[in-house]
């Protein structure tokens, strides 16, 4: 069993009422890399912040070698901060601001200059000390914040998107200088970044999060190749999401065809997210396939061809080292083991409201029913008032408004997912969640109105 | 290159209002009444030297009082959110839009004998002469030009990135050294910038000390009088006033250069 450095317990974190993480629990290794990675408003930052000692958590604990440290003040914790925008002091030199904490532990002022002098020379800036931090390049401001962490010695140093603000070039670069750095120095690194790539290249384990919860936990390799569900996968690399049907035991149904997989333990008939990696698609002769679309586009990328096709209204991206001719019909094939089989993150079809008609009108043929406190008139349809109703939304029949006349407002966007033909959305509003079709993609971690469309719907009474 | 045509009714502007009046100052100081030059009239503001000092101590003491104030004040102000922070800024401009005489004119009537604060004190068996001394000219002073401390105090202050205070408290530094390391030396050119705008204008003022100082009288107030009957002498005091004012400038400067802060 590895020993744990820092360990979060059932951390909740709310600001002004709104919840940034959802019962958070992570233990953080002694020597690893540990990224936290996450779209933006994912809570990735503010963990990092309740291990600094930024924040406390208005529940759960967080202990550092087994001892409770809620209540300790960042300045008392033997933990260092690289920070995004690197929070380099302007009023001191490299060699001040390297030695800012050196400093305020009392150290002798021989061992001082002789400890900076070695981390400058690691982070290659040997000669810099007398230079105003303001002259240096983005790089090389990075540096001298990685120094200024890291001198200090602490157990564990966090790093807040580092990288974030460097040129592409640059930035490769330093992902490897970080890792070897990790390694050189044997210290745990925590990581926050929204770049998959940056995650998969630097860390030891990955901490995939979004909406305030951590959706999974594991190895680079593990969640590319393993992705917990849909969002994993699809923020992790690319991936062809769809609908599947799990017929039964290593057998699914996509777009009306049989495939055999490996994945098993799924209720009979259950609908389930049906994950297929580009790079997996194997170009066949249609004949051979059961699966056959139209290429539709073909983009050169360097290593490889990025091809789009057309197969039953629905988009696949294919990767592949042989291009193949644009309008050529093509057969797709995946080995069982390459189709990946999870839960769905909403797990009914539609959206169903259960409710009681608050208010009816004959004469104009209008029933209102009253939606988290807002009345919603549904026109052409008429009920006796008090008469309760089972109203299915099906996904397609949600909409988003435009500001001020959509019939639900504030409600969150949780999760925006291409499914090949459109995006599957899941939204929050206060009671309850919902999920819809769009064409558009929208942006995640946003407030919208929704709207919704009646003439779609199913309305039956219940008693 | 840019055109610097944009820039010439300013420079007339100047020529106009700055340089010909700062010329004839000089003219006037260095002749008589005949028209001859003459170093007469420096010898004359020898007999107002100590006025001179007066008014030097006056500025000091009262600038030292609006940065101690100002300081603490524009701390909070500068933690607020925006919105609160441009709100309670425009609260301190308030009185600003009032007239200078009428809020000197304020403390004359909160301060005179059986004014306002006087009854009050009276009243606890107090008995003090609120007016007519050189602490009714700190106040007066104080009240007048604490805004012109405060606003470049906040300035710098709002500029202070919170991650830089998250810095040094995650390098160890508890609150005082925070403000010791991090918050003082970032702060350091609002305070020269806040100083010279209350010392400069607190040591030339004239008004201030008429109305509140009873008999004692600031340079700015001489200046006044000495002109209404000798244009040399009065032209020779403003001159040795500028000049004093023009080292205490350079001395300020030279000091934030030293701190090389924000640079």
């Amino acid at each position: 069993m590895k020993k744990s450095v820092v360990s979060l317990k059932d951390i909740n974190f709310k600001y002004s009422n709104e919840v940034i993480l959802n019962n958070i629990s992570l233990d953080i290794y002694d020597k690893e890399f540990i990224t936290l990675l996450g779209p933006s408003g994912c809570g990735k930052t503010t963990t990092l912040r309740i291990i600094a000692g930024f924040e406390t958590p208005q529940e759960g604990e967080v202990f550092f070698d087994g001892e409770k440290v809620n209540d300790l003040p960042p300045h008392k914790r033997n933990v260092n901060t690289v920070f995004q925008k690197y929070a380099l002091f302007p009023h001191l030199n490299v060699f001040d601001n390297v030695a800012f904490g050196l400093k305020l532990k009392k150290l002798p002022k021989a061992e001082i200059e002789e400890k900076v002098k070695k981390m400058l020379a690691i982070v290659d800036l040997k000669g810099y000390e007398k230079r105003s931090v303001r002259s240096l390049s983005g790089g090389q401001q990075q540096r001298v914040a990685i120094a200024r962490a890291l001198v200090c010695d602490p157990k564990l140093v966090l790093l807040d998107e580092p990288l974030g603000a460097l040129d592409l070039k640059l930035r490769k670069d330093m992902q490897i200088e970080l890792k070897q750095l990790q390694q050189k120095t044997q210290k745990t690194f925590v990581y926050v970044t929204h770049d998959q790539e940056e995650a998969l290249t630097m860390s030891d384990r990955v901490v995939v999060m979004n909406n305030g919860v951590i959706a999974q936990i594991g190895t680079p390799e593990d969640v590319y190749n393993e992705p917990a569900n849909a969002f994993v996968a699809d923020f992790i690399g690319e991936a062809n999401i769809l609908n599947g049907i799990m017929l039964r035991d290593k057998k699914v149904r996509i777009l009306g065809v049989e495939l055999d997989c490996v994945d098993k333990g799924f209720a009979h008939d259950q609908p389930v997210d049906v994950v297929i990696r580009p790079e997996d698609i194997e170009v066949v002769d249609p004949s051979q396939a059961k699966l056959v679309g139209v290429v539709e586009d073909v983009i050169f990328k360097g290593v490889h061809f990025e091809m789009s096709v057309r197969c039953h209204d629905c988009q696949w991206l294919i990767h592949s080292t042989v291009a193949q001719k644009v309008g050529e019909e093509i057969g797709m094939r995946v080995d069982p083991f390459n189709i990946h089989i999870m839960n769905k993150m909403f797990l009914a079809p539609d959206n169903t409201i259960i409710t009681e008609v608050y208010y009816s009108d004959k004469e104009n043929n209008t029933t209102t029913f009253l939606l988290e406190g807002e009345e919603v008139t549904i026109p052409d349809t008429y009920y006796e008032e008090g008469q309760k109703l089972r109203i299915v939304l099906p996904p397609d029949a949600v909409y988003i408004a435009a500001d001020g006349v959509g019939m639900l407002d504030e409600v969150y966007i949780e999760s925006v997912i291409w499914k090949g033909e459109h995006n599957e959305i899941i939204l929050e509003s206060d009671e309850r969640k919902w999920i819809m079709q769009s064409d558009i993609d929208e942006q995640v971690a946003t407030y919208v109105s929704l709207g919704f469309d009646f003439s779609k719907a199913t309305i039956c009474e219940v008693k | 290159m840019k055109s610097k045509k944009p820039s010439i009714p300013y420079l007339g502007w100047m020529l106009v209002f700055t340089i010909v009046p700062l010329l004839m100052v000089l003219y006037y100081a260095f002749t008589d009444d005949t028209g001859a030059f003459t170093m007469e009239n420096f010898t004359n503001v020898a007999d107002y030297s100590h006025i001179f000092l007066y008014s030097l101590y006056v500025a000091l003491i009262s600038t030292l009082i609006c940065l101690v104030l100002a300081y603490p004040v524009s701390y909070s102000i500068s933690r607020c959110s925006e919105r609160k922070q441009s709100i309670i800024v425009m609260f301190l401009m308030v009185p600003m839009w009032m007239n200078f005489l009428l809020r000197v004119y304020a403390w004359v009537l909160i301060l005179q004998s059986y004014g306002p604060l006087d009854t009050m004190l009276q009243f606890f068996g107090i008995h003090l002469k609120l007016i007519g001394n050189t602490g009714a000219i700190i106040v007066g002073m104080v009240y007048e030009f604490l805004p012109f401390m405060i606003l470049p105090l906040h300035a710098v202050m709002s500029k202070i990135d919170d991650s830089l205070i998250e810095a040094a408290q995650d390098l160890g530094c508890s609150g005082v050294y925070v403000f010791r390391k991090v918050i003082f030396p970032l702060s350091i050119p609002g305070i020269i910038s806040g100083v010279t705008m209350v010392f400069v204008p607190t040591a030339s003022t004239f008004l201030v000390a008429q109305y509140l100082g009873g008999d004692q009288l600031m340079i700015g107030d001489v200046i006044e009088r000495v002109f209404q009957f000798n244009h040399n002498t009065g032209s020779a005091i403003a001159l040795v006033l500028m000049v004093v004012i023009l080292g205490f400038l350079v001395f300020m400067n030279r000091f934030g250069d030293k701190e090389a802060v924000g640079r």
